[in-house]
């Protein structure tokens, strides 16, 4: 190309800028014009009007909100484009090995047809926290639960001020008790459907009498006229709960209470014992994770991301697999290499430049990842789920010169891939 | 003009063709005395309104084009209209009018110029229907910019009268008869309260109430201008009013981490749908509108409401919310549309379809479609110590939309409700002194 410059005559030449001429007028007007004003803008500022030199930047790299979508920019840049990547390279390799691979493809590839706004419309709905409107809680919830019932008496807690006190995720009496009269352990927090079908009156005439350690677990609450820590009419007694009696530290007797509420150990006479309620009886059911909670919003959006993502990178390593001769396959596998090595050491050596086209791509747009984690992330989770584009975004209506400053670094931040990928190109024409 | 027969029309058909002659106001003579003096030109109004809200507000603008012939617009904007509005402004085509809800944003805009102050026919219109008070939260440095079209009583619970049935409890008056009720609410085996701490507004709205409450309106107004820093000992015993109840074991539905989970909406159906996890809900008046659409509780039957509860039990301290139709041409057809909307009679359109609270004084209260709503718009008219949301006159960054840091500051707390008060307390004064520093 340089050589031929100097044979170029005046006429030839002008006649190259003038059809060079729309472009860089559009190129100029579209991309440079914006660039240079961000760039002025983010040297003033609020309000765009009085110059403020650097403060801005010094601004954006101190501010702890910044801080912190820096960090998440970072969790993106890292994990997503090679995930992503690596998900599309097993999809495209796998999907060549089923029968109506194409379906397969088409399937893969539909999320990419969806806006990113609508997938965190449909994604919000997924993540929803309650098992009963979330699917993946109800799946998590529902696995838990096959595995680890939730018990009958969560929530419940001992009536204030009466005999039990709270130990180890039980409950157990305050004073040591005899057998000398019934022990009343009365329990509140209970919702009335939560109660077994079979529980009956709270019982009190069957250990009023009789020998031996007696007692009653009852739900001690009536919305009128219910005294506090005393058996009344309408109290429901509750049924299987769980007993321990201990003495000196060690268990010497555990039983089941009855319809009724009650339970008698007759073979226990004497003073000095303590009745426990075990945790087990109170485990709150699990439910489920906080999928957009702060802890786990990120990686809740990358998922999303990823499943958006996963066909694109799929379609272009296809085309990419349809390039590599058949012969050198063939080749490996009758050298005797085993799949994953002939993915590993034939397959992704040969597919390097589709997979980094791929890897860039995907990095400059993850750079910019912004209208997911806006639908999204609820409200509360911004803070911890928010990335560069995110708080460039809030910032620009009231301070215009901060949004403009992350604006550029976020320009900055992204040069590296373009101009790699420039560089590729040039080298590839060559 | 007679109240009975407004409302008599209001009632029948809220768009009578004679409305105007009911009028006391300049702007409508000048509308029926020139015969359409505004045929063929265009107003358009944004607001955040949507679906019905929008529909009840387009009978308001039709009505006006009736009797003016002006053509009216309305562009909804959702929750973004401050985005609409400030790159419309930027970009040199304002609205003719937009409803605003921050005294704060009204202020910033009344401050560039790009808000037009209300004169003539329509100041007096103003001045004749809404009381000192509302005037001046449509005033900037004396100068009238607002009419507060829309009004919102944010100082009410919300609860399920079953649970408190369930519960043997009557509605708290004081703050410490909350907790009890809570408790015993409990007790019977529910959740106390739910709190929709995924947006952030209800827990500014939280944090105003219990500091109207326990700082009193003085404090309030000081805070609420930034002459008193958020590290004032008020402040933190207000966060710690509130971390108390919020980490209260099963006060709150799902704990603080379900509350953060919390819209809005859900909030509602929380409480008043099909499985109903909680007895209260803190929300404002809108809340109605809502409940209707669940359909599952009628509102004043099994969905009532108790005014915040006060520190000893006395007075009624409320905090409000609105929307204020502010002008940002001059032009005379935006100057009427500004004169009508402060009338009885556009309020009426939209008062007699609900989930509406005006707090025009002219407007016979009777127009309101059930006893609950009625209750709750009287309230905002005769309340001895009113205040606006104080989140909303603050900067926007602070207070005032998605992302501002007192929503973030908030949602945080709530997010550990153990935290030492005082040091929310710093952070909400770090922020503020940032925001205001910047306006």
């Amino acid at each position: 190309m340089a050589q031929t410059g100097r044979t170029w005559t005046a006429a030839r030449s002008s006649a190259a800028a003038w059809f060079l001429a729309p472009a860089v007028l559009l190129v100029a007007v579209l991309v440079l014009v914006p660039i240079g004003q961000t760039l002025w803008l983010s040297l003033h500022d609020a309000a765009g009007r009085d110059a403020v030199g650097a403060a801005n930047y010094a601004d954006i790299f101190t501010a702890p909100e910044i801080r912190r979508a820096l960090l998440n920019n970072a969790i993106w840049i890292v994990v997503v484009p090679n995930l992503v990547t690596a998900v599309g390279l097993l999809a495209a390799v796998l999907a060549q090995r089923v029968r109506r691979s194409t379906a397969v493809r088409v399937v893969l590839f539909m999320p990419m047809a969806i806006s990113l706004v609508s997938a965190g419309v449909t994604f919000r709905l997924v993540y929803d926290e309650s098992p009963d409107r979330g699917v993946l809680n109800a799946v998590v919830v529902g696995v838990h639960d096959t595995f680890k019932p939730p018990s009958q008496y969560h929530g419940a807690r001992a009536r204030d001020g009466q005999a039990l006190t709270p130990r180890d995720g039980g409950l157990q009496t305050t004073q040591p008790v005899t057998d000398r009269e019934p022990v009343l352990l009365p329990l509140v927090g209970l919702a009335p459907r939560q109660l077994p079908k079979s529980a009956t009156q709270a019982g009190t005439s069957g250990i009023v009498q009789g020998t031996g350690l007696r007692g009653v677990v009852w739900s001690d609450f009536l919305a009128v006229g219910g005294r506090p820590g005393a058996v009344d009419t309408g109290e429901l007694g509750l049924p299987g709960v769980d007993v321990e009696v201990l003495r000196s530290g060690t268990v010497v007797a555990r039983t089941r209470t009855a319809a009724d509420g009650t339970f008698h150990l007759p073979q226990l006479t004497g003073q000095d014992y303590v009745v426990r309620l075990a945790a087990g009886n109170f485990t709150e059911p699990f439910a489920g994770l906080t999928w957009l909670g702060p802890s786990l919003v990120t990686p809740a959006l990358i998922g999303t991301y990823i499943w958006i993502w996963a066909g694109f990178a799929m379609a272009l390593v296809t085309a990419g697999l349809a390039a590599i001769p058949k012969e050198t396959l063939e080749a490996a596998r009758i050298d005797g290499a085993g799949e994953w090595q002939v993915l590993r050491a034939v397959t992704v050596p040969l597919m390097r430049p589709v997979l980094m086209v791929v890897l860039l791509t995907l990095t400059v747009n993850v750079l910019k990842v912004f209208d997911l984690v806006l639908v999204l992330a609820p409200e509360s989770a911004q803070g911890p789920a928010s990335v560069v584009a995110l708080e460039m975004w809030r910032s620009s209506f009231d301070n215009i010169g901060r949004s403009s400053a992350l604006g550029i670094l976020l320009l900055v931040l992204a040069l590296p891939g373009v101009l790699y990928n420039v560089h590729r190109l040039r080298r590839s024409e060559r | 003009m007679t109240a009975l027969r407004l409302a008599t029309i209001a009632r029948t058909a809220a768009g009578a063709a004679t409305g105007c002659v009911l009028l006391l106001t300049a702007a409508c003579t000048t509308a029926t005395g020139t015969a359409k003096p505004f045929a063929g030109q265009t107003v358009e109004v944004a607001g955040s309104w949507t679906a019905s809200e929008q529909a009840n507000f387009e009978r308001v603008l039709r009505e006006f084009g009736k009797q003016t012939g002006a053509r009216v617009r309305y562009t909804p904007g959702g929750s973004d209209l401050d985005v609409l509005l400030s790159s419309r402004i930027g970009g040199g085509k304002p609205p003719d009018i937009a409803m605003i809800p921050q005294p704060g944003v009204l202020a910033r805009y009344a401050a560039t110029g790009a808000a037009k102050p209300i004169t003539g026919q329509a100041a007096q219109a103003v001045r004749a229907h809404f009381s000192p008070q509302w005037q001046r939260l449509g005033s900037v440095d004396g100068r009238l910019y607002g009419v507060y079209f829309k009004a919102a009583n944010k100082s009410i619970i919300w609860y399920r009268t079953e649970a408190f049935t369930a519960a043997g409890v009557q509605p708290p008056r004081t703050l410490d008869e909350l907790t009890v009720v809570s408790q015993t609410l409990v007790d019977s085996g529910t959740a106390a309260m739910t709190v929709p701490g995924a947006d952030g507004w209800p827990l500014t709205d939280w944090f105003e109430n219990v500091y109207l409450q326990l700082a009193g309106a003085d404090r309030y107004d000081m805070l609420a201008a930034h002459q008193l820093p958020w590290t004032d000992p008020t402040v933190v015993e207000t966060l710690r009013a509130m971390g108390r109840y919020w980490a209260s074991p099963r006060f709150l539905q799902g704990s603080w981490n379900g509350a953060l989970q919390t819209t809005f909406t859900r909030s509602v159906a929380d409480v008043f749908g099909p499985k109903p996890g909680s007895a209260m809900l803190y929300e404002a008046d809108f809340v109605t509108t809502e409940i209707d659409k669940l359909g599952l509780y009628r509102v004043g039957g099994g969905a009532r409401y108790f005014a915040w509860p006060s520190v000893d039990g006395t007075g009624e301290a409320v905090v409000a919310g609105g929307d204020a139709a502010v002008a940002f041409t001059d032009r005379p057809a935006t100057m009427a549309l500004i004169a009508y909307l402060a009338t009885p009679e556009a309020a009426a359109i939209m008062a007699t379809r609900g989930g509406f609270l005006s707090v025009n004084q002219d407007l016979d209260t009777a127009v309101y479609p059930d006893a609950t709503t009625r209750a709750l718009a009287e309230t905002l008219l005769h309340a001895p110590t009113l205040r606006y949301d104080l989140s909303d006159m603050t900067p926007r960054t602070f207070g005032g939309g998605n992302g501002a840091s007192m929503w973030r500051i908030l949602q945080s707390y709530l997010a550990a409700p153990q935290t030492d008060p005082a040091v929310v307390a710093a952070r909400l004064e770090d922020a503020a002194t940032k925001a205001y520093g910047v306006l």
